[in-house]
């Protein structure tokens, strides 16, 4: 209905009843007219992307399910054009676990179990502020450690830590690198926070020092220099010493991601805990950190993912985790010329890892939030 | 409560602030304050914005850190001391104007927070004081709900709650209502005479000129961080002795 310009709408004629809101949905047709093929640019762009798409999707297929083998033994794999998944099928034990004793690996299998269950019990807002969850938690992650690592109390043999490797390792250095360096990294953040200038230059130079220095340098240093600083003949396991780099880097990351939530917390709430009396350590224990982790969920399972990925530097020190093993499987004479099928292997592990914490991050900010409503 | 102002000579003083000066930088927030506020008075402190007022208030507890002169509560002296703020914190309650209630608690749990962590109280007894004091502020039934899910009354109700559950000897209030819709400003009002009849020592900064004439015992008016005009509230609004004062009741009773 058109109105001159100034003149008040007309009233809507009696018969038109109350007015909905208006209609966004076009259909699928109807959007697809609009968003795909709105111009003749447009259009072609999209004829261009469906072709691409197609050409790329069907030589995958082609390659991985189509002409690819499923069979045993590598004279399966004689002049076939696709993957060779018979590869996979024999040496998918390597990718898992490395050379740990088959016959204990149930115990990783057990351990990533409990792992996953925690996760799942995370998510449960009931579950979770059962008092002593966390301790709970901490202990259930203990536990999954020492079935892998073994125990002579646990009457559980103790598997050299030469033969850890594959998915196991990597996240064995993921899980426990993010567990131990978490409490570094919240005292370094707090600490850089400090009015006490000393305390602050600390945490300020360590820091900077370990985000300056590439992930390598740090394994670098801990593999070779770290015996340096202990008498000879005290030996230090290969994974320990891995280990320990990757928690001083992780723990210099994190706390940066923590200073970023502890300044999001607004400051009447140190106001408020400061007028009822609470100390200083109860106010960031019971009042800011809360708060402020709550924040930093989302890049708290960026760097979650960051430091999966850069667990592969280990391989430079003689640790073969998910990607270690890969190139070591690929060396086997048995099977030769199987880079493809390895790497697409080991490169679908670390997808579904990833793509699995980024989307158990969602999930935990969203239950996080559900209660507040802010 | 004029009666009060009389009797209130022979109570003790719970704060005396002597010659008290902050800075921020170079800007002078508060010049010289001399106060004493006695036992069960109520003292409302109005006066523009950037007179000081809040940052007056803010030093009692030790948010804001005073630079020369001298702050007793109840006759300890506030100073860098972490055990006298420890002391003077426990027996001074605030209510603030955003709230600042703890959003990641239950309402029950943001009341009973600080008298188990800070007065040791056992869980069970602090979950009974926790729902008395809702019941007096008269949102009992809100107990089990997040700060987020009530309305801006009924938060600085919490609030109010949550100060009183420390049984504290002296409450400040700054600005309680200034950020709330007009509709739920008496809501919180009530509260604060409800808390002045009950006898507690209060001082409010505050805009609510209805309030202070019916509840105050002295109206203390600032600007540019000084104390211009300290006085009953009849006298305060019949007969303004400074020019600035009359000015700025003409501004704000226009309306």
């Amino acid at each position: 209905m058109p109105t001159a310009a100034g003149q008040t709408m007309p009233h809507p004629p009696p018969d038109a009843g109350p007015m909905g809101p208006p209609r966004l949905s076009l259909g699928a047709a109807g959007w697809v007219r609009k968003n795909l093929f709105g111009t003749w640019i447009n259009a072609l762009l999209t004829v261009v992307a469906v072709w691409l798409i197609w050409r790329v999707a069907f030589a995958v297929v082609r390659w991985a399910l189509l002409n690819a083998s499923f069979a045993e033994g590598p004279a399966s794999c004689k002049g076939i054009e696709g993957a060779c998944w018979s590869f996979i099928r024999e040496m998918w034990p390597l990718f898992m676990v490395g050379t740990y004793p088959a016959s204990e690996r149930w115990r990783p299998a057990v351990s990533l179990l409990i792992v996953v269950l925690l996760g799942a019990a995370m998510l449960n807002g009931r579950v979770r502020s059962v008092r002593g969850f966390w301790g709970f938690a901490l202990l259930g992650l203990l536990a999954a450690f020492m079935l892998v690592r073994g125990s002579s109390l646990l009457d559980l043999s103790m598997p050299e830590s030469t033969r850890w490797g594959g998915l196991m390792l990597t996240l064995l250095l993921t899980i426990v690198g993010i567990a131990v360096s978490f409490p570094f990294s919240i005292v370094l953040a707090l600490g850089r926070r400090s009015r006490m200038p000393v305390i602050r230059a600390l945490c300020v130079a360590y820091i900077e020092l370990i985000r300056g220095v590439p992930l390598i340098t740090l394994l670098f240093m801990a593999s070779f220099m770290l015996p340096l600083f202990f008498p000879s003949g005290f030996s230090f396991d290969k994974v320990l010493r891995a280990q320990v780099g990757i928690i001083l880097f992780s723990a210099a990351y994190l706390a940066e991601v923590v200073r970023g939530g502890l300044q999001g917390v607004a400051k009447g709430q140190r106001e408020a805990a400061d007028a009822l009396g609470l100390s200083y350590w109860q106010t960031m224990g019971l009042i800011v950190m809360p708060q402020a982790l709550r924040i930093v969920i989302p890049p708290l399972a960026g760097t979650f993912i960051a430091l999966l990925k850069d667990t592969s530097l280990v391989a430079i020190v003689g640790l073969f985790d998910l990607l270690g093993m890969a190139q070591q499987a690929v060396a086997d004479p048995r099977w030769l010329g199987k880079l493809l099928e390895a790497y697409a292997f080991a490169g679908l592990i670390y997808l579904v890892m990833c793509s699995g914490i980024s989307a158990f991050s969602r999930v935990l900010e969203r239950r996080f939030k559900a209660g507040q409503q802010t | 409560m004029s009666a009060n102002a009389a009797a209130a000579g022979a109570m003790p003083v719970m704060i005396a602030l002597k010659r008290v000066n902050k800075w921020y930088g170079e800007f002078q927030a508060l010049k010289d304050i001399d106060l004493e506020v006695r036992r069960q008075e109520v003292v409302v402190i109005c006066g523009p914005s950037g007179s000081g007022k809040s940052t007056l208030i803010r030093c009692i507890n030790r948010l804001e850190e005073h630079e020369r002169g001298q702050i007793f509560v109840e006759g300890t002296e506030l100073t860098g001391d972490l055990k006298h703020i420890e002391i003077i914190r426990r027996e001074v309650g605030m209510v603030f104007q955003q709230f600042n209630l703890f959003p990641h608690l239950k309402v029950q749990d943001n009341v009973m927070l600080a008298p188990i962590w800070v007065r040791n109280l056992p869980r069970e007894e602090a979950r009974k004081l926790a729902l008395e004091l809702l019941q007096r502020v008269g949102i009992a039934e809100q107990a089990q709900k997040f700060p987020g899910q009530l309305s801006g009354g009924q938060q600085q109700r919490v609030a109010i709650a949550r100060a009183l559950a420390m049984q504290p000897k002296i409450m400040l209030f700054d600005e309680p209502t200034s950020a709330l819709d007009p509709e739920m400003i008496k809501e919180v009002l009530d509260v604060m005479r409800g808390l002045a009849r009950s006898g507690m020592t209060m001082v409010c900064v505050t805009h609510e000129m209805g309030f202070a004439r019916e509840v105050a015992d002295r109206i203390i008016f600032m600007d540019q961080g000084q104390i211009v005009e300290s006085n009953t509230p009849q006298e305060f609004f019949a007969h303004p002795r400074e020019e600035r004062t009359k000015l700025f009741l003409s501004q704000i009773l226009q309306h």
